[in-house]
């Protein structure tokens, strides 16, 4: 019953997806002034949205962590688990959003690249989450989890400094497209394309986010069962 | 409370009086760090005031590494570390000392630096000079503060040397940004360095406080 509704969320991820790629290349209208470069738009933007989603979904994983290890270890298990797998995927969003912006950058601005308010976040971002994963990897033992914890959480908080100190430096980077003002807002007929492709994407991250929290859970549960034998043993 | 703050920090700062293991390292690295960007970049007129501040800055941060990793590894050898977990004092009174004790290494560091960049950089301060000595503290605050933090949080892994600045240059960035700012505006006299000293102290405080209030965790991790 599980595994059936498992491959069904993951037949449906895979319809969005079809249908997020067919309403950006073939429905949504050509932009009037960057032409077919534009549609690069409905991957960057939604990978953007997911990639904070994700680092929100691992902050509260690194939160719920700490709040629970004393008096409820095993939940506390679950929470370690959804961090890592949350600063996992959202760290493969940020890098298709650092890989798709200079692509678009490159024929809209003329340059790959620019330390720009957004872009300089993103990529500071990046940097966190990577730091993150490294000391997951790099420390040993029962302490990582706490020690991981702690980092994503002051990951967390240095995103809005960073954000507001590379804004008074320069923006380069277009104003938000949504609530953004008077000017802001886009066709009916790119915004379906748009939304089509954010359900998509999010889809994807959480069924990625599931495999992954459930091999995490795995793995927590054999380091367990092998320390519970070697106690067996004595 | 401060009775115990005052005997870490006494504690540290005999260690370090001792065998001066930590400045004289600092120093040299950090007039390594200028020596190479100066043979790397020929900085001089206008240019070198431009690049002087982040040379500074950067110098100040790759010599803290150093210093910082010997600040908690001194405490691991003899399982010292261990009897201060158990010890029934706060966390952030040994912590709180370690920062205090950092931070008078990395000012001596840069108080000492300072006369030979300004002769090897031909610098003439265009803006208001007395606002370095708010700008380089708060900066030196920041780096200090987040990296002893961290140093504890990567004292108990493999490759522990490696490890912090992998994870507090990251952290540590928009501090930098503010720092490298606010000096290259004062050096060049172009603009008002105000917004980044703000940005600088709104930085240390939120720091310093998550990580006062995060230590305990950090130390008691099992």
């Amino acid at each position: 019953m599980k595994k059936l509704a498992i491959s069904l969320y993951a037949a449906f991820t895979v319809y969005l997806l079809i249908r997020g790629f067919h309403q950006a290349i073939f429905v949504a209208p050509d932009e009037s002034t960057m032409h077919e470069i534009q549609r690069i738009f409905y991957y960057h933007v939604p990978s953007a949205m997911s990639a904070f989603l994700f680092f929100a979904i691992s902050l509260v994983g690194s939160i719920g962590f700490l709040a629970s290890r004393r008096n409820q270890p095993e939940f506390a298990q679950r929470f370690d688990a959804l961090a890592l797998a949350g600063a996992e995927v959202g760290v493969v969003f940020c890098s298709v959003v650092l890989v798709t912006g200079p692509i678009w950058g490159r024929r809209a601005w003329g340059i790959w690249w620019t330390w720009d308010a957004r872009l300089t976040t993103t990529l500071i971002l990046w940097l966190i989450y990577v730091s993150y994963l490294l000391l997951r990897r790099f420390a040993a033992g029962p302490q990582v989890q706490t020690l991981a914890a702690v980092l994503g959480i002051f990951g967390a908080i240095d995103v809005p400094i960073v954000y507001m100190a590379n804004r008074w430096w320069r923006t380069q980077h277009p104003s938000p497209v949504f609530f953004g003002g008077a000017d802001s807002g886009i066709s009916p007929k790119m915004l379906a394309a748009f939304l089509w492709n954010i359900a998509a994407w999010i889809a994807w991250g959480v069924l990625i986010l599931g495999f992954r929290y459930y091999v995490e859970r795995q793995s927590q549960k054999a380091l367990a069962h092998e320390a519970q034998q070697a106690l067996d043993h004595v | 409370m401060t009775g115990i703050l005052w005997v870490h920090l006494v504690k540290d700062l005999r260690i370090e009086w001792r065998s001066r293991e930590a400045v004289n390292s600092m120093l040299f690295f950090a007039l390594l760090v200028v020596v190479l960007f100066s043979l790397s970049f020929d900085p001089q007129g206008a240019f070198s005031r431009d690049i002087a501040g982040g040379v500074l800055c950067v110098a100040t941060m790759f010599a803290s590494v150093s210093a910082l990793n010997q600040a908690w590894a001194r405490e691991i050898r003899h399982q010292v570390l261990d009897a201060q977990r158990m010890a029934p004092t706060p966390g952030a009174d040994m912590f709180l000392a370690k920062v205090l004790a950092n931070f008078l290494f990395v000012t001596v560091v840069q108080v000492v630096l300072a006369p030979v960049f300004v002769v090897m950089y031909n610098l003439r301060i265009l803006g208001d000079a007395w606002k370095l000595a708010l700008v380089l503290p708060l900066g030196t605050w920041a780096l200090v503060a987040n990296g002893t933090f961290f140093a504890a949080l990567s004292i108990r892994s493999r490759n522990r040397e490696l490890l912090l600045p992998l994870i507090l240059f990251p952290i540590f960035m928009p501090a930098l940004l503010a720092m490298v700012l606010a000096t290259g505006s004062i050096l060049t006299g172009d603009s008002d360095p105000t917004l980044w000293i703000k940005l600088l102290l709104g930085y240390d405080i939120i720091f310093t406080t998550v990580s006062l209030l995060l230590f305990e965790i950090v130390l008691h991790a099992e």
